[in-house]
């Protein structure tokens, strides 16, 4: 079986953003980057299914974006992947999902995969578009939003989680795309050992421009900071006194102590 | 202009969400017609055409024939926007109509700015404002964010949908039911929910105890219950409890829409947090700048003293 896990080097999610000199897209100077995490519980499904088949499988990690996504393969690969494959693109927030997604399907068509594992959606851009449009690019069945995952002799048996905490049960065969959401599973941590061994495995670089045919269908016009509504009244300052201000505060707006 | 807007249907039921559909193109000032996969005793209010697909036929979740449903209506109303919610059912359809159409997709509208898409980026510290380059667009505007005003009112004209297929490649097999909650927390009138910023699940009881002392309930945001810090019978937001109590506490909860979904409602909303930026505070009638951690157990020793 070859598998490939689909994941996005994404900036953590606590830091302050602001939008770059273009206007477009957010400033990384100071970011810290991260794997994003949905693609960590891609990764560790895919790692998983293939310790559940005996070691079997072979899982090649990709990622598209600058030298820094690098990081992120490597991390996949610490945690059990086989071989990374990173996808040069230093002006890869310039191309829209339907670019991404191209992209990614010119490489998979010639690799024959049987399963395509990604995260539902990345936390920077969120569009959640990717993993079908992929799906529909290659022909694959494809269900988003996985909180359950079971292989058993060629089909997949999947739960999706819908809105109200319910969840829809179905089954695909392979090839297939599967999307994870959290709480899929816990995602481990590389070990010592395994960071090591990761540094050794194979590690392709491709240029983007040897995959990509496709225009952009969508364009971000303008990227900028939500309007404050500024409705709420922000305390700081030492602990004792922030103590005392937000409990006459709520003595004053809300009955819990009448 | 014209848009064709995608209703939702499940457990024989027509999702009450499909009139946001209605509200959103309201303001795009388009044209519409519905399209629904689902019965005829579940049709929505509406002036105008509504595309019917039997549910029974094609299924609740079979994503291949409801592509092909779609298209179908797609070719015989040859509408500029094809609208759904950004549900686990538009999300999972959208692209596949977009790849099919070779349209732009522009995911989760929050709102409509001078004529534009504004979508959010980065756990909604950031927007962007997103345009597309096809002939057709197909479009998912983020559930709750347009608004429903008054009773839906209309006598819809309804249109058969027919395909030839019956089968896709998954296979739907049922729903599984949400656990039994043993907290019921929509008849709380105090929360106090812990959010990933707490650090760690030796600090639950830190946070409980607050609740305590303001004689409410222990709520939580999705990171903490799928991390296994608290049980998800006390899981705030879209796939957990929507809650309204008189006084929302949120400690270290960042605020992703999922979660402010399910709480926006509360009378009064603190939120406990270091990150001044987080999405909490845009709905905070407080934003106590501080380490949860420190301040929580301080503040609680106070409240006890009352």
């Amino acid at each position: 079986m070859k598998i490939l896990v689909c994941i996005k080097q994404v900036p953590d999610m606590e830091s302050r953003f602001k939008p770059n000199s273009e206007g477009t897209w957010y400033d990384e100077t100071d970011l810290a980057f991260r794997m994003n995490e949905y693609d960590e519980y891609a990764v560790e499904q895919a790692v998983q299914l293939k310790e559940q088949l005996g070691g079997e499988p072979e899982i090649t990690v990709l990622s598209i974006g600058p030298d820094r996504v690098g990081e992120a393969i490597k991390k996949a690969l610490a945690m059990g992947g086989d071989r990374g494959v990173h996808i040069q693109d230093s002006r890869y927030y310039q191309k829209d999902p339907w670019q991404i997604a191209a992209t990614i399907a010119s490489y998979a068509r010639e690799q024959r995969f049987d399963l395509i594992f990604t995260g539902m959606q990345s936390q920077d851009r969120g569009s959640a578009q990717v993993g079908v449009t992929l799906a529909e690019l290659l022909g694959f069945a494809c269900a988003t939003t996985l909180v359950g995952f079971a292989y058993d002799s060629g089909a997949i048996t999947v739960k999706r989680e819908l809105e109200g905490g319910s969840k829809g049960v179905a089954r695909l065969n392979l090839p297939a795309v599967v999307t994870c959401q959290m709480g899929l599973n816990i995602p481990r941590y590389p070990t010592l050992p395994n960071i090591m061994k990761a540094k050794k495995k194979e590690f392709r670089t491709v240029p983007v421009t040897e995959l990509l045919q496709e225009a952009a269908v969508t364009t971000t016009e303008k990227m900028y900071p939500p309007a404050k509504k500024g409705a709420g009244l922000i305390l700081e300052g030492e602990t004792a006194d922030l103590s005392d201000r937000l409990l006459a505060i709520l003595k004053e707006r809300t009955a819990v102590f009448r | 202009m014209k848009a064709l807007l995608i209703c939702e249907h499940r457990e024989g039921k027509l999702l009450q969400s499909s009139y946001e559909l209605q509200a959103f193109a309201g303001l795009l000032g388009v044209e519409s017609a519905m399209v629904l996969i689902g019965s005829e005793a579940e049709v929505p209010e509406f002036n105008g055409k509504v595309y019917l697909a039997d549910a029974g036929k094609y299924g609740e979740y079979n994503p291949d024939l409801h592509k092909r449903l779609v298209l179908e209506a797609v070719a015989r109303e040859n509408p500029d926007y094809i609208i759904f919610l950004h549900s686990s059912y538009g999300w999972d359809l959208a692209p596949r109509v977009a790849a099919a159409l070779k349209a732009g997709q522009i995911s989760e509208i929050v709102a409509l700015v001078d004529g534009k898409f504004e979508v959010t980026c980065c756990n909604a510290k950031l927007r962007r404002s997103v345009a597309a380059k096809s002939a057709r667009t197909v479009l998912t505007i983020q559930a709750g964010a347009f608004g429903v005003a008054g009773e839906p009112r209309g006598n819809p004209q309804l249109e058969r949908l027919e395909i030839e297929e019956t089968a896709g490649r998954v296979e739907f097999m049922g729903y599984e039911a949400a656990e039994p909650k043993d907290v019921d927390l929509t008849r709380a009138e105090v929360i106090v929910s812990a959010g990933r910023g707490i650090g760690k699940k030796d600090n639950v009881p830190v946070i409980a105890a607050l609740a305590r002392a303001l004689g409410g309930e222990l709520g939580a945001s999705r990171p903490v219950v799928d991390a296994g810090w608290v049980t998800q019978s006390h899981q705030v937001g879209s796939t957990g409890q929507t809650v309204s109590p008189k006084l929302y506490v949120a400690c270290g909860i960042s605020g992703a829409i999922q979660h402010l979904a399910g709480m926006k409602k509360a009378d009064f909303i603190v939120a406990i947090n270091k990150d001044k930026d987080a999405p909490i505070s845009e709905i905070a009638d407080v934003l106590v700048v501080a380490d949860v951690m420190q301040f929580v157990p301080a503040f609680t020793e106070h409240v006890r003293r009352q």
